[in-house]
């Protein structure tokens, strides 16, 4: 291992979320250790019942559609998938932020497991103390 | 690919985008045995600069990167 990444999720837009996935992929494939902190919007999305609607940021604008369009058409995994790829190749854990779970009543039996634990913020950010790269989505 | 080296595993990542092919090439490798010959096919064009780099930077041998019809070949040795 060479280095760490702390990547915290905070939106829940498809595009920064398969952004960060795609950086974290990066990160594995430089043997970094990443740690993942996903929170607000970002956790609603690894909900096992997931939200209802995923979209892409407001600046995609009148592209949206056709990039959705491109997008299945080419099996482009989720973002979600590519997590699940690289945890299996990599060092990578993925934790549930615990203010907001707690302030929406979701409880870890809720979300997806991928996330290994529901941790308060001090905790990651303990863990993200002596990380080469931090970045928040 | 050249005709001394038979690949122990070939990875079939044809339209799959980028990190896809890197990833599977990544985990082929570690759950390989020093000496095994990897290949992997891909039509991404992240992945025919960024797998070459990783083979070289993680101390393991680049054996080629050919193009094939419509697609390219990666092939590496795991050497460590």
């Amino acid at each position: 291992m060479s280095g760490k990444l702390s990547l915290i999720l905070f939106s829940g837009e498809m595009d920064k979320l398969m952004a960060g996935s795609i950086i974290a992929s990066g990160a594995v494939a430089n043997e970094m250790k990443v740690d993942i902190f996903v929170t607000f919007w970002a956790l609603l999305q690894v909900t096992k019942e997931g939200v209802h609607q995923i979209s892409l940021s407001p600046e995609a604008g009148p592209l949206a559609g056709e990039v959705m369009r491109v997008m299945h058409e080419k099996k482009i995994p989720s973002w979600l998938d590519t997590i699940r790829q690289i945890s299996e190749v990599g060092d990578v854990t993925v934790y549930g932020c615990a203010m907001f779970a707690d302030m929406m009543g979701i409880k870890k039996e809720e979300l997806d497991p991928i996330v290994k634990d529901i941790i308060g913020v001090s905790q990651f950010m303990g863990m993200a103390k002596d990380s080469t790269m931090t970045l928040f989505l | 690919m050249g005709d001394e080296v038979k690949p122990t595993k070939v990875i079939d990542a044809r339209g799959s985008f980028c990190p896809g092919p890197l990833m599977e090439m990544i985990k082929a490798y570690k759950q390989g045995k020093i000496g095994d010959v990897i290949s992997i096919y891909s039509t991404d064009s992240g992945t025919k600069k960024d797998a070459p780099e990783w083979i070289k930077k993680s101390g393991n041998e680049l054996i080629g990167v050919y193009d094939r019809q419509g697609y390219y070949e990666i092939v590496m040795k795991k050497i460590r």
